[in-house]
């Protein structure tokens, strides 16, 4: 039987702001299927966003829906989920609105260890407003703002949510649709903070810029540039350069934020 | 029973205020002179079963009460200077998304890094314009410690009340001074709490108007479920750029100030009933102001104090009467005119106003002030 995802999608809310051949949807959907899986609690769960095409996101699903200010949504779900608990809490949100204007709270995140579980959806430009170069836009590519290439040195997420402590960090792509679902639902079993890192495209702002004729071209792109973890390790740097790795890239065991939190109830209570 | 005492500084009493109204989270970041709020708060909140968490920017900690405050908590930041400024676009979207929080400004010299340790009453219009865009604002002034500490309590209420932000501005004097306190028993001060909505979880919208300009607020992880944004939204919630639905929610978002002014106005006056100069201060400086009233007193110089306890929305109707009243108002404040122009605005001039002010880092002194009135008399 197909997946009905009608279940999560707020009625009257469609047709969604997305462009046709946007990434964006791709992971919703993923989104969707991999909540299902886990059997989150509509009531119990919040969903935070910050700004931008990818941030849109939670005004569509039936959770409760928090869409903040840019780079802002890991600071909000921060206070969410001290102040409970018990709910669970997602974050989505673009590459611009987690790493450039959001860098900061995005790090911190990552270190606390907080139990939240972060989509980040990767399109490596800012699309919402049209198209200017991000911390994720290749070196040498067109944006509205690098008229003569990107002079920028790129952001590889991964690392830099590893670097910063998150205890979960996986990569996978739109063109790998069904990988979506597998990873965020491994990112929310996890306890502790799990970034899932999905690259998907944007035909608009980033794809009619670079000589990309088509939105299948640019799945194919994503199709080629894909190696799984496991199969690096047989490749050499040289087949593996211009590659990304996907799968689940860091996974440890470290206390979570909260759980140490109610250690200093304890030790303030005198207990 | 003899009631609690303690010897307090304004900050501490504004966090024990604080926990007094209910509040059970704190997010921070430390900045002189504002920093012990965070540090009692540190202590105090875990006690209770609260939380506290010190943030990695004033941004982050004023986004982190407003999630908190989504799931029902009573939250509490604290910052000064620098810090009030990074968390103007935060203060905005509790504005417009009408989340309940109370910030505490412990007023500094500025602009930018300024003078950390010097007290300064610069904020004034930061406080009502410190963030784009139109919107509702509630400032309250207290002078002296005790007051901080009920004020706060009052703070809370008003935030609970009308579901928006409400700032507390101190600064570095009444912040950082000592003074005897008396703790109100439990139920001794009114204690409001944020109106749950009645109706069905199925036909709750967050922003519908039609039992009242102040819609109940549902918390996240209860049987209500529903989406909040920055942007302009219709009743559910949800976004819209429909100009009848945005006229209508921006202006009743002021409504919300205007037509409660009874509510949220609190003044003191001392000496006015007879008096031809008014002395117009607030916080700190309205104890010179009163000091100066008694010294003019003494003399034969018939002066009296007006003293705004919220400073917004600004007490026009009272201010307005005063002004018709007395030969002169003069106005001291620890900035280069800043109340004063509300002063000018709402008196139409009927008589002269004098501002006195200062941002040398010292206080206005009473002998400053009874110059003033003399030099005007
Ligand atoms: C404080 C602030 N600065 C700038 C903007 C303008 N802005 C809106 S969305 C956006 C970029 C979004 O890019 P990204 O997060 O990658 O999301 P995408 O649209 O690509 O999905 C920018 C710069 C804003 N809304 N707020
Ligand atoms: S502009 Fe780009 S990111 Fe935004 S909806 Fe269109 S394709 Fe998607
Ligand atoms: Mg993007």
């Amino acid at each position: 039987m197909a997946f009905d995802y009608e279940q999560y999608l707020r009625p009257g809310k469609l047709p969604h702001i997305w462009c046709p051949g946007c990434g964006h949807g791709i992971v919703m959907k993923g989104l969707i299927r991999a909540m299902d899986t886990c059997g989150l609690e509509k009531n119990n769960t919040a969903i935070v966003s910050g700004i931008g095409c990818a941030s849109r996101l939670p005004g569509y699903v039936d959770f409760n829906t928090l869409h903040t200010a840019h780079g802002r949504a890991a600071a909000f779900a921060t206070g969410i989920k001290m102040a409970k608990p018990e709910m669970d809490v997602l974050v989505v949100g673009g590459d611009g609105d987690g790493v450039a204007i959001g860098g900061n709270h995005f790090i911190h995140a990552c270190r606390r260890n907080i139990d939240m579980t972060y989509v980040l959806l990767n399109n490596y430009i800012y699309g919402m407003t049209g198209g200017q170069f991000s911390p994720c836009t290749p070196v040498g590519a067109k944006a509205s703002t690098t008229p003569y290439g990107n002079p920028d040195p790129t952001f590889d997420i991964a690392k830099l949510a590893i670097g910063a402590g998150a205890t979960f960090v996986a990569r996978t792509t739109a063109f790998h649709a069904t990988q979506i679902d597998k990873l965020i639902a491994a990112g929310l079993r996890h306890k502790g903070m799990a970034i899932i890192e999905v690259l998907d495209d944007c035909p608009t702002a980033y794809g009619r810029r670079n000589k990309f004729r088509s939105v299948i071209d640019m799945m194919k792109r994503l199709k080629e540039i894909a190696v799984p973890i496991k199969a690096a390790a047989h490749m050499t740097p040289e087949q593996l350069e211009g590659k990304v790795l996907t799968g689940i890239l860091h996974q440890e065991e470290r206390p979570e934020y909260c759980e140490q939190y109610q250690q200093v109830i304890a030790s303030a209570q005198g207990d | 029973m003899a009631k609690k005492v303690a010897l307090l500084q304004g900050n501490e009493a504004c966090a024990l205020g604080a926990l007094y109204a209910g509040c059970s989270f704190f997010g921070g970041y430390p900045i002189t002179p504002s920093t012990e709020v965070a540090e009692v708060m540190s202590k105090e909140l875990p006690k209770t079963g609260g939380k506290f968490i010190q943030m990695e920017d004033e941004i982050a900690a004023m986004a982190s009460i407003l999630g908190a405050s989504l799931t029902g908590a009573k939250v509490l930041t604290a910052t000064s200077g620098p810090g009030i400024s990074l968390k103007q676009e935060l203060i905005g979207y509790a504005c417009i998304a009408e989340i309940p929080c109370v910030i505490v400004n412990v007023m500094r010299g500025g602009p930018s890094t300024g003078m950390p340790t010097g007290p300064s009453q610069s904020d004034v219009m930061q406080a009502k314009w410190g963030t784009h865009g139109d919107h509702p604002a509630i400032a309250l002034v207290p002078a002296s410690c005790q007051e901080i500490f009920s004020e706060t309590v009052r703070a809370f209420n008003l935030a609970e009340i009308y579901r928006m932000p409400v700032q507390i501005l101190l600064d570095e004097i009444n912040g950082h001074m000592r003074e005897r306190i008396e703790f109100p028993e439990p139920g001794e001060l009114e204690v409001i709490d944020r109106q749950q909505p009645t109706v069905s979880p199925a036909d709750y919208k967050p922003f519908d108007d039609s039992q009242g300009d102040i819609p109940p607020l549902a918390s996240f992880g209860s049987e209500y479920r529903y989406h909040v944004t920055g942007l302009n939204k219709a009743a559910d919630g949800f976004p819209t750029a429909k100009p009848e639905l945005v006229d209508a929610e921006e202006r009743r978002q002021l409504r919300k100030i205007e037509a409660n002014r009874a509510d949220i106005e609190k003044n003191e006056e001392y000496l006015t009933d007879d008096a031809e100069f008014i002395v117009v201060a607030y916080g700190t400086i309205s104890r010179s102001a009163r000091y100066a009233v008694d010294v003019l007193r003494k003399e034969g110089i018939k002066a009296g104090l007006f003293r705004p306890i919220t400073l917004w929305p600004f007490p026009e109707a009272r201010m307005a009467e005063l002004a018709n009243q007395v030969k002169a108002i003069v106005v001291p404040e620890m900035n280069l005119g800043q109340m004063i122009l509300e002063v000018e605005r709402v008196t139409r001039r009927v008589c002269p106003v004098e501002g006195i002010g200062r941002v040398d880092g010292e206080p206005i002194t009473p002998a400053q002030i009874v110059a003033k009135v003399k030099e005007v008399l």
